[in-house]
């Protein structure tokens, strides 16, 4: 391996791209090379670095300087000035890294990282940088220091449980997988990260693929599996990508193929792509989508361990359970069990959306509080609005309110509250957020993803959301809100797989916490969010409007009239509610009312 | 099954030796895959782009699966769409965060600077509407995808800059 002096990692994620990032990269090889130091410095792609808004972004390795907003013109000064003479340069440093606007930045306060490890800080494009962060290292103690057993052994006692929301205990899963007799067996890993609101499992793929690709090939020497598939849903070009050139360098480097490592395990892996089907995330689902079919689930049992892709016993985990097994291998059950609450170990990674001050994605020890989450780690609410839900586990999970801040992050504590642990989406209502149309969104998010097989969940969402779409409308009458309880509880008991049984876990948690705003559409006529169209009106406030016309050019239905300078007026008749006025203008002098 | 390849329209990819070139490699490559109907399909439509009925009977003649499968997988899943698309798609992403950021305020102004609604193609045959699930984005919501390119942030104001980048210059 060379020995470089100097490592410049840029930012090739799609916003830098978009900004030349390419055209950095190519200058800087050019300029090294002009200068003989192509040799001692070296030139990677990386994804995202952080605050992309104002990229091109790299940073410098040893010295950690962080420079963007450079163009191509710049890169012989920056070289000439860095690399020959040895001096930072001010003008494209980055000191402190901007705090909104960022996916993944500096560790936060309270942040653990073991999944996020080495995002952001090696070159997932090349295997030599996972293998200088103690990469495959825990594939070869397992492989010549563990027997398989030894190995499911450690992956039960570290208590780690299943990331992708249901929280069954992985080792026990592999354990069952390892019992069939039946071969050959399958490694499956759902990368079908579907839940709106999540992306750490693209993170994950995109920055630390192979950290996945170790989890797999451990857990298939563990269940005796000899072939593994990766399905990655569609919307993730750039983590396909990743995953094929990182399983393609393993296979170089002799982590996959025949007789791994010298040994006599056999082991090999594929990504296949999905296209654009929530419910494939669902095992089943995902399973005969593999197949080549309809993404429909079937009844279990039997379960994937017993019979899964092509008749065969699979064993079906998330990308974040695979790439926590490399380093409960390496660092030992206890380490990892000595995180986290009794029944939830290790850590979790969440993305954190919605109206707070430091969205992003962010990695926590369980038993943290939600309050600590969102107070703390994510820095608050945006705008100094007051906090008003929390909706965590996507469209099948609840919101939760003031009153449950407090809960330790757990997977049966959420379940107890009223909602799930999820994958790991958190998305943060503030006051401006109404509940009954929140529960709609949902709604119209699974009624479009159920997959039609069973009548409950393919009827039942489509009257729920009926049902949801009349009180937002403002035509909600007495008796409703029972109608959408009993609905709600008949889909949730009598559906096939896990996405009717919780699609309407936000409509009843909304309606158990904020049941008086369902009230207050139906009976009163009124959003006290104002969000629902029908029940609101925009008005600019004379004394505040300056009269500069913005609103009046965005309007799309040209109902704001006045002159230039002098306050304008909106007609309430042509009013289409649609909410751009108050958006793009720039005094707040639109308020709206209900 | 073959008796439905005799009329195929002269605008179909099937008459296209070029497009033709493309649907035949993919069967070919992914033929003895476990699979394949998934495998050709994804490659079929990501490089043309669309899965044109007639394509769909070729596809599962030259696999010999049922038409019924092929057809029942495009449908599906909602990335394969049956037929051509604009030359540039303006995709919104609905995600939770998009969604309370304000993607619908974007839409809006979409449709009225297009005079088409979602799912539609302008009637020059150059941008397609379309929403999608959520990109993954979220820190950057409000999110379109233009083409491949996702932009963040985006204001309803700043949408007509965003539009002439993929309009023809008129």
């Amino acid at each position: 391996m060379a020995f470089y002096r100097s490592h410049v990692l840029v930012c090739v994620d799609p916003q830098c791209l978009a900004k030349g990032a390419h055209e950095i990269v190519d200058a800087l090889q050019d300029e090294f090379v002009a200068q003989g130091l192509i040799d001692e410095i070296q030139v990677l792609e990386t994804s995202r670095i952080g605050g992309c808004s104002d990229g091109p972004e790299m940073m410098v390795y040893p010295e950690g300087v962080h420079y963007h907003g450079m163009t191509a013109d710049d890169v012989p000064f920056l070289v000439e000035e860095h690399f020959l003479k040895g001096r930072i340069v001010e003008r494209f440093r980055e000191v402190v890294k901007p705090v909104v606007d960022e996916e993944l930045g500096p560790l936060r306060p309270k942040e653990v990282r073991v999944v996020l490890r080495n995002c952001g800080e090696i070159d997932p494009n090349n295997i030599e940088d996972y293998l200088a962060a103690d990469g495959y290292q825990a594939l070869g103690k397992a492989l010549f220091e563990m027997t398989p057993d030894k190995v499911i052994e450690e992956v039960i006692n570290s208590g780690l449980r299943g990331r992708g929301g249901a929280g069954f205990p992985a080792g026990k899963k592999w354990a069952i997988t390892r019992q069939v007799e039946d071969n050959p067996k399958y490694m499956i890993c759902n990368a079908d990260e579907g839940d709106p609101g999540a992306f750490m499992n693209r993170r994950v793929l995109e920055g630390d693929p192979h950290s996945v690709i170790e989890g797999m090939i451990i857990g298939g020497y563990a269940v005796g599996a000899s072939y593994g598939y990766i399905y990655c849903r569609a919307e993730y070009p750039v983590a396909v990508e990743t995953l094929n050139i990182a399983i393609k360098q393993a296979r170089e480097f002799g982590f996959l193929g025949n007789n791994i490592l010298g040994t006599d395990f056999n082991f090999d892996l594929e990504v296949r792509v999905g296209a654009g089907a929530f419910v494939c995330g669902e095992e089943t689902a995902l399973m005969a989508s593999i197949m080549g079919k309809r993404g429909e689930p079937t009844p279990r049992p039997p379960f994937p361990s017993v019979r899964g892709v092509w008749g065969k016993p699979s064993n079906n985990n998330n990308v974040e359970t695979y790439s926590n097994v490399p380093q409960i291998i390496l660092k030992g059950a206890p380490w990892y069990a000595s995180m986290g609450t009794e029944r939830s170990k290790g850590t979790k990674t969440f993305a954190v959306g919605g109206n707070v001050v430091k969205p992003g994605l962010i990695e926590v020890p369980m038993g943290i509080s939600l309050r600590e989450i969102i107070f703390e780690v994510a820095g608050g609410i945006k705008d100094g609005k007051k906090f008003k839900a929390v909706q965590t586990g996507g469209p099948m999970g609840g919101c939760l309110t003031e009153q449950h801040l407090d809960l330790p992050l757990d997977y049966e504590a959420l379940t107890q509250a009223g909602s799930m642990m999820g994958s790991g989406g958190l998305v943060v209502m503030d006051e401006t957020s109404c509940m009954v149309d929140i529960a709609r969104f949902f709604m119209d998010f699974t009624q479009a993803e159920s997959c039609g097989k069973c009548t409950p969940c393919r009827v039942g969402t489509r009257r729920i959301l009926e049902l949801l779409q009349k009180i937002c409308d403002g035509l909600g009458e007495d008796g409703d809100i029972e109608k959408l309880e009993n609905l709600c509880h008949e889909v949730a008991r009598n559906s096939l797989c896990g996405l009717g049984q919780g699609a309407p876990t936000p409509v009843l948690s909304t309606l158990k916490h904020f049941r008086h705003e369902y009230e207050a559409h139906i009976y009163e006529k009124r959003c006290p969010a104002k969000v629902c169209r029908p029940l609101i009106r925009y008005e600019i406030q004379a004394p505040t409007c300056t009269g500069c016309t913005v609103c009046a050019r965005n309007c799309p239905v040209e109902a704001i009239s006045g002159e230039r300078r002098q306050a304008h007026h909106i007609n309430a008749e042509t009013c289409i509610r649609c909410g751009i006025c108050m958006q793009v203008c720039n005094f707040n002098a639109i308020a709206v009312e209900s | 099954m073959t008796r439905l390849l005799k009329e195929i329209s002269a605008s179909d990819p099937l008459s296209i030796a070029e497009q033709k070139l493309i649907i035949d490699t993919a069967i070919k490559e992914n033929k003895e895959r476990p699979g394949a109907v998934m495998l050709v399909l994804n490659e079929v439509q990501g490089k043309i782009g669309h899965v044109s009925p007639p394509m769909q009977v070729y596809i599962a003649h030259k696999l010999n699966v049922p038409l019924g499968q092929v057809h029942g997988v495009v449908t599906f899943y909602s990335f394969f769409k049956t037929k051509p698309r604009g030359k540039h798609t303006i995709k919104f992403c609905l995600g939770t965060a998009c969604y309370v950021a304000g993607v619908p305020q974007l839409i809006e102004k979409a449709k009225q600077m297009l005079d088409i609604d979602l799912g539609e193609t302008t009637p020059d045959g150059e941008i397609t509407l379309e929403e999608c699930r959520c990109v993954g984005a979220c820190s950057q919501a409000p999110v379109v995808v233009v083409d491949e390119e996702v932009q963040g942030k985006l204001k309803p104001n700043k949408f007509p800059q965003v539009l002439k980048k993929v309009q023809k210059p008129s």
